[in-house]
Parts: structure tokens; sequence; C-alpha cells
């Protein structure tokens, strides 16, 4: 028998005991049939893995794994999270597809470090190309050794076998059910990778299965993070500083003490509350005295120049070719900057966790993208071994990259540990707008330089603060200069759906666009004449024709506009009509192209392309997060608003169903294209070029028109 | 303070500040979860449940307007195990991702359904306009409700 990477890893490595772990594994799930996936070394590597074993007990080279119960129930489990992109339902799929059965009677057990292997997190678009297909792998597995077992005992030759419903079949037949082989059993393996599905052979998978617990949902079951509430658990506040930083340089507590069933902590620059119920816990809060020092942090005025102000030493990332004689030679040349605001992830659901201390072990359930993460937090937070916390992550409202870190879990555990009863911590809206972190602002600064004919011969570009995500172009330009500039941000800044690929290609697409113009060549024929890349001039194309976007020309007051991209392995591109009314832009329709390979679920797919279009209307048009001193002074939906019904523009998609390519993530990619294509068009309408996201925070700025 | 309160057909007797939101009341002293909190100042939609058929937003709702009144929260739409036109209509169109704003969203049609039992498209974004959905999920809800207009009608 040949050895499989990852078997040979399993037999080699040697921090790995799994016999060892085998008891505890089945002391929880019961015995029948554990098939292991293994990460192949590569995978730990580039997902950057460290430390931190998984549940269980179980090393950290798990990714998961399919648990075949005596009584015929089928459990798989991941640290992945669900928070809304409805991963639950496609690896159900996954699971079902292998297994042959139903996907409604699989059980997925996601997000809880007590239970699951150790994940990293839930974000870059990761569960479709690494997850997927280990979950794929496992199952598989579990059906073939369910296959041998029922060959055992029938005496028959496996390869006559099929499974069907749960059950093995022989050709007379004869059946058996999957729980009756695992009978008394404790068997494990782990997977050795043959006889995954080909995307084009899918029967579950590629098919629109509806959320897989959408009752919970639509009957207000499910119970989120902030909707828990165990026995004896009171509500906590956590008293926050004036501005950013903020010292706590005076405090008196008393007259909230002295409130009925009031504590009060303070612990350095830490202040909270508890209290029996939430009412209460807000009276004590504003009973706190407290005096802030804070030190005077710039604002939302002075922020692009500060950003370029406070760039720190780098190196460009693509350095190709002589950049700066071509710059300088080149006939048709353009210089522009480009500007991105700071704007808030808003989840509906704001951040919220509940802690629980016993024997010295704490338990945190929280909505958070990294369950594996908190725990680290925590324990370094409270200077705890992390086999003496469990993080649980029920399934969230929405994280859109936001929830990667676990504040309020920390301060429920600070707070709990103080009253010696489980408390709950919810974020109000204020506090998710001011504390939680934002998607970075930047300001990206682009020289270009092409051929009368249209050739793009120089480009030289330089992003201050947003990020390297999408930085690269696929265009191809033989001088090149990419360059990211890390700077000093004043607002906490951290991950968001596609990170900086949004800002990167709205700077990229708008200046393509002005490119274009200069050349005095149609945008679309422009970018087709500069790109080689297969799968993007097909997302290009394929958005073109949907949209007519030859065959008709924009009614007045009317623009029509197109930008795409290349973001986590998919391919996007957009091609947008808006229309303006009353000097305030509307988008009328959006037409996306997407491949992101091999479609699993049709329906959860548009959602996610819907969703990523609807989100990245707010970031292209209106939302900006202002601030002064440290405090974000825009901290409502009434003052920061988000995209409701009525901003949301026909939406038509194109999924190109690439059956020969892997599957990627696809709650990412698709918003990148959106506000360039928007850009474009406000700028084919009214001939004003737009060069600062949001585009149209107040309406359409009154400028002389250029055209 | 002591109010009588009927919620979901059943009597509850609680003792709280009257201004204490009506929000508050149901999810942190009757358990009833299913409403939600997205931003407690009237703007998202997520807190939506019926007062005498209306649909309020229950986080700026002071509990002593719902004193002998009859409110519906989402777990009381479905009938004997079988759920409201309108929660069959988000399951049917998938209109759900995270699923947080579907309970205010569900009651939000379901008042928009009774005054006006079949809306034009338009007609349902204009009465869904202060529901929030993050996910941005929108153009599948137009589509639920529609379905339970049909369904409805059927
Ligand atoms: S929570 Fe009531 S409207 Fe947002
Ligand atoms: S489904 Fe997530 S907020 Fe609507």
């Amino acid at each position: 028998m040949t050895l499989e990477p990852e078997r040979y890893e399993l037999r080699e490595a040697p921090a790995y005991d799994f016999p060892l772990d085998r008891r505890e594994f089945f002391k929880t799930l019961g015995g029948g049939l554990l098939i292991v996936a293994l990460i192949s070394p590569s995978d730990a590597q580039e997902s950057g893995r460290r430390g931190g074993a998984g549940g269980l007990g179980a090393p950290k080279e798990i990714a998961a794994w399919i648990h075949v119960g005596e009584d015929g129930v089928i459990t798989a489990n991941t640290g992945k999270v669900e928070v809304g992109q409805n991963i639950r339902t496609s690896l159900s799929q996954a699971v079902a597809e292998e297994l042959r059965i139903p996907v409604s009677s699989v059980r997925l057990v996601m997000g809880d470090t007590a239970l699951t292997p150790y994940d990293m997190g839930t974000f870059g678009s990761l569960t479709t190309p690494q997850m997927a297909p280990q979950i794929h792998k496992a199952s598989a597995a579990a059906r073939q050794a369910l296959i041998a077992l029922a060959a055992k005992q029938w005496s028959a030759d496996p390869a006559t076998l099929t499974a069907s419903d749960g059950r093995v079949i022989a050709p007379g037949g004869r059946s058996i059910g999957y729980g009756e082989l695992t009978k008394g059993r404790k068997l494990v393996e782990t997977v050795d990778g043959a006889g995954i599905a080909a995307p084009k052979d899918w029967k579950v998978c590629g098919q629109s299965i509806p959320k897989v617990d959408g009752r919970a949902f639509v009957t207000g079951a499910h119970q989120y993070v902030s909707d828990l509430h165990p026995a004896g658990m009171l509500f906590g506040k956590v008293l926050r500083p004036a501005g950013y930083g903020g010292k706590l340089a005076s405090f008196d507590g008393s007259k909230a003490a002295a409130m009925p069933g009031v504590k009060v902590v303070r612990d350095g620059d830490f202040a909270g509350v508890t209290a029996p119920s939430q009412e209460a816990a807000e009276r004590a809060l504003e009973a706190l005295k407290a005096e802030w020092k804070v030190d005077p942090q710039p604002s939302d005025r002075e922020l692009f120049g500060y950003l370029k102000e406070n760039a720190s030493e780098s190196r460009p990332s693509t350095l190709e070719g002589a950049v700066d004689q071509a710059l300088a030679e080149a006939p048709v040349k353009l210089r522009r900057t480009y500007e991105i605001a700071y704007i808030a992830h808003t989840p509906l659901e704001p951040r919220a966790a509940v802690a629980e201390w016993s024997d010295g072990k704490l338990t945190a359930w929280i909505g958070t993208q990294r369950p594996f993460g908190v725990r680290s937090e925590l324990a370094e937070a409270f200077h705890l071994p992390e086999d003496r916390i469990r993080v649980i992550m029920p399934d969230t409202g929405s994280g859109y990259g936001g929830k990667h870190t676990g504040e309020a879990a920390i301060e429920a555990a600070r707070l709990a540990r103080e009253a010696g009863q489980p408390v709950k911590v919810v974020w109000t809206r204020a506090e998710e707008f001011t504390w939680a972190y934002a998607r970075p602002a930047g300001v990206i600064e682009i020289a270009s330089g092409a051929t009368k004919e249209g050739a793009i011969v120089a480009w030289d570009f330089h992003n201050y603060n947003s990020g390297a995500a999408g930085i690269d172009s696929l265009y191809t330009i033989p001088n090149q200069r990419v360059q990211f500039h890390p700077t000093k941000s004043p607002l906490r800044q951290g991950s968001y759906r596609a990170l900086a690929s949004t800002a990167n290609h709205f700077a990229r697409e708008s200046h393509i666009d002005e490119l274009a113009h200069e050349v005095g060549l149609d945008p679309l024929e422009f970018r087709l004449k500069n790109l080689s890349n297969p799968r993007l001039r097909a997302v290009f194309e394929a958005a073109a024709n949907k949209f007519s976007w030859n065959k008709r020309k924009p009614t007045a007051g009317h623009g029509f506009g197109i930008a795409g991209g290349f973001e986590k392995a998919g391919y996007i591109a957009m091609a947008v009509e808006i229309a303006i009314e009353r000097g305030q832009v509307r988008v009328v329709r959006v037409v996306s192209a997407f491949d992101c390979g091999a479609v699993v679920n049709p329906v959860h797919l548009n959602s996610q392309v819907e969703g990523a279009v609807v989100m990245g209307l707010g970031g292209a048009l209106f939302e900006a997060l202002k601030f002064e001193n440290g405090r974000v002074t825009n901290a409502s939906l009434s003052e920061y608003q988000v995209p409701r019904f009525s901003d949301t523009p026909e939406l038509e998609t194109v999924l190109i169903d690439r059956k020969d390519q892997p599957s990627v993530g696809a709650g990412e990619c698709p918003i990148v294209g959106l506000a360039p294509a928007i850009a474009n068009a406000i700028y084919s309408a009214t001939g004003q070029r737009l060069r600062s996201m949001p585009l149209v925070p107040n309406g359409l700025p009154k400028v002389v028109s250029q055209r | 303070m002591a109010f009588e309160i009927l919620v979901n057909g059943a009597s509850h007797r609680v003792e709280t500040d009257p201004e204490t939101s009506l929000l508050s009341v149901l999810r942190n002293q009757l358990g009833l979860t299913g409403s939600k909190y997205g931003c407690g100042e009237g703007q998202c939609g997520a807190c939506a449940v019926l007062i005498d058929g209306r649909a309020v937003r229950s986080c700026i709702t002071p509990v002593k307007h719902a004193a002998g009144r009859h409110v519906t929260t989402i777990e009381g739409l479905a009938r004997n195990g079988k759920l409201h036109p309108v929660q069959q209509g988000f399951l049917d169109a998938d209109a759900l991702q995270c699923g947080y704003c579907t309970p205010g969203m569900v009651m939000s049609a379901v008042a928009l359904l009774a005054k006006d039992p079949h809306p034009t498209d338009a007609a349902i974004r204009r009465g869904m306009e202060g529901n929030v959905c993050r996910c941005g999920t929108y153009p599948r809800i137009v589509a639920a409700v529609r379905m339970a207009s049909k369904g409805a009608a059927r």
C-alpha cells in the first residue's frame, strides 16, 4: 500500500500521538467510525498555523473529522464558523455528496474550541477552497470504509457494492444501514483522499440547497450570543474612555456600588459594572465618575495629509522594467490621486459575549470569526493556559471581517470573575461604531503612461495605509512599480470584506477609465486591449454582453460604467448604470459576471454576490466614519447610513460555472468592482471625475461640467 | 411598577420601570429573544413587533405603551407548528444570510401585508424601508414578501 502524504504525516510527526486522543474522541462522540482529515504540510504552512491544539486535545494538524455513529447519525466537525455566508449549508452539501445521504441528516459542529479541530479563523474566503475539499475527502473516505465493512461482513467484492441514502447496497438489493455497520466498533481512519466526486458529477453540491437550519431563523428560535441567558447571569457594561488610548486619571465608583445588586470593577484602565438587569447595569454605568486623559488626535478633515506625512519606509512589491524612463517618454501621461475613507462593518448583531468561570476554567460564548484566536487572547489577558479556556461560537449575526477579535469576551470574563456569576456584555450600536475596528482609510497615487494607440506602457502605483491586498494588476504592462506604504492610522483599523482590494481596485479601475478617455478608446475596448488573462477577459465580456454595453447609449442624465478585477482567486466584472436625479446619484442597474470556479450552491452564491454589491454600495456612495480627537462623531445609524431597500438597484448576476476549476470563496471578490464602476458611470453621465470614496456622501458635488 | 401585557396570546405581569423598552422586557424578562437589538434608536427594524397588529420598533417603545394591548412577536407567528406564510416565503426565497434581521423583516412584512395584501415590488420596498439587512439580502426579501402575498391569496 502506498503512503499518502497525510498518512505519512500521521505516522511520522513526533508531536502527534493519535491513539491517546482516541478515547477522548469517542468519549464525546460515542462508538462508530471516525474519519480524520489531516492538513497537508504545505497547507499548514500557507495558513500560518501555529501552536494551540484543537478540541478534545486533538493535534493541530487535523483539519476536520467525520463521525458515523452507531445510531447512524453523521457528524462533521470543523473549526470554521457560520456568520451568514451559509457555509453550514455548503459544507453539509459536501458531506451529503460523498456519503450519499440527504443534506438534512448531516450534523455540523462548528467553531467550538472544545469540540472542533483547531482553525485559524473564518476569513480570506478560505472555507470553500481549503475546508470543503477536506470535508469531501473525509466523507468520501468514510463511504469507502463503510463499503469495506459491508464487503467484509458479506464476503463480497467491495467494487460491486454501492452506497445510497445512508445504506450500503449489494447488487441483489441486499442492504445495511451505516449505523448498523459501525455498531459496537470504535474505528479510526485517516483519509486517503481517493474517490472524491468531480464537480461535473456532483449531485448535491452544485444545487441550490436552502439554508439548512433556516426554520430556526425565521421562527426566532436560533440563539445568537446576545440571546443567551445562562442561569444566574448578570448584565455587564464597560466604561469607555473619552477618546482612543484614554488613560483613567481618576475614578469614583462608590455611587454605583451602592445600588442594589451592582458590582463595580476597576482594574487599571478597565472599569465596568455588573447588575441583575440591563437597565440597572446602564444606570450603574451612568453613576460612575471618571476623568480620562486623552492625547490630542487628528480629525477626519486632516486624514489624508496625515496618512501621507506619517508613512514609514517600505519597498516596492513589484518592480519591472524602467518605470521612470517609460513614464517620461510615454506620449500619453496621467497622474492622479485617489482617497478612501474609513468605514465601519456595522454588523447588525453588535459584538456580544457571555463568560462563565467555574473551578478556574473559563467558558466564553462569543460571535467571532476566530474562536481559537479569541481563546489565545483570553489566555493572554488572564494568564491562563489555553486548555482551561473554551470558546464557543453560535452562528452569528454577521461579521464581514469585522469580528476577528474577542473584546467582548475579555470584558465579560473580567466582569464575571469579579461577580462570581456568568456575565453578558452586548455592545451598543454606538460602542460598535466607536470601539470596533474600521476598514483602513487610504491615499493612492498613480502615475501612468500609454501609447497613442492605447497600450499601457508605464504604471507607478503607491498605496498609503489601505493595505496590499489586490494591489497588483492583471493588466499587461512592461514597466511597473507597485508599492504599499504603511503609515500611522488615527483610528483602530483591521480586516474587512476583501480588505484593501476594494481601495486598490477603486483607484486602479478609475484610473484605467481615465486613461481610456485620454487615448480616446471605449473603456471596455481599452481594458481588453491591455488584458491577456482569459478568465478576467471572460467576465468582462460576459458582463458587457448581458448589459448590452456596445448596443446601447445612456439616455440624458444616465451614465454607464464598467470595472473589474481579481481577488481571492475569483474574477469579477461589473457593468453599472446610474441616474442623476435632483443632484443625487441613483444606481439603477448592476450586472455582475463572476467566476469563482465550480459553483457549489447557486442560490447562496447569488446571495453572496448580491450581498457584496449591496454592501459595496454604502462604501462607494456614502459611508464614512467621521472623527475628532479620538472619538467617532457619527456613531449612530441615523448619522452613519447603510444601504437600504431604496438604495438597491436592479441586480443581475452571471455566474460562470467553471466545472474544470476548483471552487473558491465568494464572499469577498464581488465587492471590489462596484465603486470604480459607479465612479466611471458618474463620469459618463456628468463629465465629473470623482476620486474620493465615498463618492457622493452629500449628493453630486456642484462643479461646472468638465465635458 | 407592574404591567399586564398580552404577548402572543398569553398574559404576563411584569414588574419594571414604565420607561423600560418593550424590547428589553420581551428579551430579558419574558425570554422572547427572537426580537433583536440592532441599534436601539429606531433605525434598523431588527426589534420590530406588532402591537394590536401594527408594526412598532420595540427598542424605542416604552413598555407602558404596550400595557393591556396585544403584542405579537416572531415567536407567536407560527400556528401549531405551521409557519406563517411570510415565514414560509422567507424560507422559500432563501431570503436570509446571517438571519439576524430576519425576525424584524418578517414582522414588518406581516404588518405590511395586513394593510396591503397584494403590494407591488415598489410598495414592498417602500414599506420595508425602515428595516436594514447588512448582509444585503434585499432582492430576495422582496421576493419572499411577494411569494407570501401570492401564497396568502391562494
Ligand atoms: S433595534 Fe430597534 S430599530 Fe434598531
Ligand atoms: S441576513 Fe444578515 S442582516 Fe439580514
